[in-house]
């Protein structure tokens, strides 16, 4: 078990180290300098030679890579061109934004999405199962920054009920800053709970047909019970899978969705920077965010072994 | 022909839906009610049905035809990055199974990695250096969807790889090559069809985001994801703007996401659930 996890581990940091070495050689490569960049045209070629100097960009590509490398694993994400400040508190700010934002999505989807699949399930070909189908291939459709420009104009401009936008900061108290989250967070995991539903539902189908299902229903146990207890469990390695599959775009939706709603998250920052040309941060950002889906598909592959003890003696 | 396509309400809804987008699309190219960029100013910001079919945008533009412009834009833009990225992954994918050993755990790596980073962000990158523009939008969306169809083909052709007549057709000294071209890719091609149908509607959902973003094609060419993001400052006095772009956006993905389950469906009755 402890040989498993550690090899994962060691999987895990292998492809974050690539990640971060093609992050940095594409932005690295492209054309562009950043030196020119932050003088813009009229720059003297005296004055960008000191600044390319200064910043390091006479050096080959590969020492500065590993350079930038070992400032991030001792926590230096370097300077911000724009901000002036260092990215590590710049990324903190705005961690505190997103990762709860992305939580309340997950919680929020999943809440939605598997009493939908299982009852879709149990009632295969019925009312219910028909509406549960419609209703997810219409979410999967709808992109989520709309779903928050709806629901702005319903719940904002319409009826005052919520805030259009801002965040108050977590410092103003639990209630305004889940006030705040909480539209984003609905327009974030509609599309993800129409996906949810629709596995949820394929995943019980399937163990459903199994003999222990059959056997527990022939004992006399109620359906209800049949299925949360002997059907749901086996179910969820599918479920599972998909809720970090779409964890890539969760994040993609995140970075629109607080674009939408005015949210100084991690989507917001890289917007800025990108506009700004602030290169520094645009990496980091990027290698948050990837690192952060790398991070969670390593979550869920842990979780197979806590979900289904057979995988731990399969898996070696 | 027909009677297999009313027997699957899937498939018949999703194939009008596509084939509507196309419609409009086309004759965007040749007819719109208005000239999509034409400013009437005294006309700004009217509601359906007074000013044009589906009312007029902060500049007096007559939304009806600058959603049909944005269908050409969106669709032609997501369909080249299919396009490329399809191509380039079933060529990787298809390669790999004929080669498999290193290759395939290197590739499947690195497809591991593009994966974890999202287009919207590959979007980014580009933009910041490349400049944003309708080619940035292609090149982000088509170097994501290469792992997915390098996953896709190459699971797929394994199968295929392991079936009794590639065994027969290697004993004969057929090349790899030619069994990839004779046996692989014609046995593999329903589920490539599928999957860019699929894709399709993804790629209208990440580039109708790029544009709202202003990383899609630059002003003043209409596209869904930029009405979104104009109307996004008249919430509250013309909300009609923030709906037709987004609702042309879901109609468009509900109807190549069903066009592609009824495909599935048709093409492939082995995988019913």
């Amino acid at each position: 078990m402890i040989a498993l996890i550690s090899r994962r581990l060691a999987g895990l940091i292998v492809t974050l180290l690539l990640v971060s070495a093609l992050i940095f050689a594409v932005m690295g490569l492209l054309p562009g300098d950043p030196a020119s960049i932050i003088l813009g045209t009229s720059a003297s070629p005296d004055t960008l030679a000191a600044l390319q100097k200064e910043m390091g960009l006479d050096q080959p590509l590969i020492v500065r890579y590993f350079g930038w490398l070992f400032g991030v694993l001792k926590g230096d994400f370097g300077r911000s061109y724009t901000y002036g400040v260092p990215v590590a508190g710049l990324i903190a700010e705005r961690l505190v934004v997103t990762v709860p934002l992305a939580l309340m999505a997950i919680v929020i989807s999943v809440v939605i999405a598997i009493p939908l699949g299982v009852q879709a399930a149990r009632h295969q070909n019925g009312p219910v199962d028909w509406i549960a189908g419609l209703v997810s291939h219409i979410s999967i459709a709808v992109p989520a920054f709309w779903v928050g420009l709806l629901l702005i104009i319903l719940f904002s401009t319409m009826l005052g009920w919520m805030p259009a936008g801002g965040f108050p900061g977590w410092s103003a108290g639990l209630g305004p800053a889940f006030r705040a989250l909480l539209l984003p967070a609905i327009a974030l995991a509609l599309p993800q709970a129409g996906v949810l539903t629709r596995v949820t539902r394929s995943a019980v189908l399937e163990v459903m047909n199994e003999d222990y299902v059959r056997t527990a229903l022939s004992k006399g146990l109620p359906q209800g019970r049949a299925l949360w207890q002997h059907a749901f469990p086996n179910a969820l390695i599918p479920v599972v899978t998909i809720l970090g599959l779409q964890f890539t775009f969760l994040i993609a939706g995140a970075v629109l969705v607080e674009n939408v709603f005015n949210l100084p998250g991690l989507g917001q920052l890289a917007y800025k920077a990108l506009s700004q040309r602030d290169v520094v941060v645009m990496q980091m950002v990027v290698l948050f965010f990837s690192a952060l889906v790398i991070t969670m598909n390593f979550i869920v592959d842990l979780a197979y072994l806590v979900i289904d003890p057979r995988l731990r003696a399969g898996m070696r | 022909m027909i009677r297999s396509l009313l027997r699957r309400p899937t498939l018949l809804i999703g194939l009008v839906v596509t084939l509507l987008l196309f419609a409009i699309a086309i004759t965007s190219l040749f007819w719109t009610p208005l000239p999509p960029t034409k400013m009437q100013i005294a006309q700004k910001l009217k509601p359906p049905f007074s000013a044009g079919l589906l009312g007029t945008d902060q500049f007096g533009r007559d939304l009806a035809s600058m959603l049909m412009v944005g269908a050409w834009n969106s669709l032609s833009t997501s369909l080249l990055a299919v396009a490329l990225g399809a191509t380039l992954g079933t060529a990787v994918g298809v390669l790999v199974a004929a080669v498999r050993g290193l290759t395939e755990m290197v590739v499947m790596r690195v497809c591991d990695i593009i994966f974890a980073i999202p287009p919207i962000l590959s979007a980014m990158m580009l933009g910041a250096f490349i400049g944003s523009g309708r080619f940035t939008a292609i090149i982000a969306i088509a170097v994501f969807m290469v792992p997915v169809f390098a996953r896709l083909t190459l699971g797929a052709a394994l199968q295929i790889w392991s079936r009794e007549y590639v065994s027969a057709a290697i004993g004969m000294g057929r090349s790899r090559t030619r069994i990839t071209l004779v046996h692989i890719l014609p046995n593999i091609s329903n589920q490539i069809i599928v999957q860019v149908t699929i894709q399709l509607g993804l790629a209208i959902l990440t580039e109708a985001g790029l544009s709202f973003l202003g990383l899609g094609m630059p002003p003043p060419a209409p596209t869904w994801g930029r009405m979104l993001s104009d109307a996004q400052t008249f919430l509250g006095a013309a909300p009609w703007m923030a709906l037709m772009p987004g609702l042309a956006i879901a109609l468009a993905v509900l109807g190549l996401n069903m066009l592609g389950d009824g495909l599935r469906d048709l093409l492939d009755p082995r995988d019913k659930t």
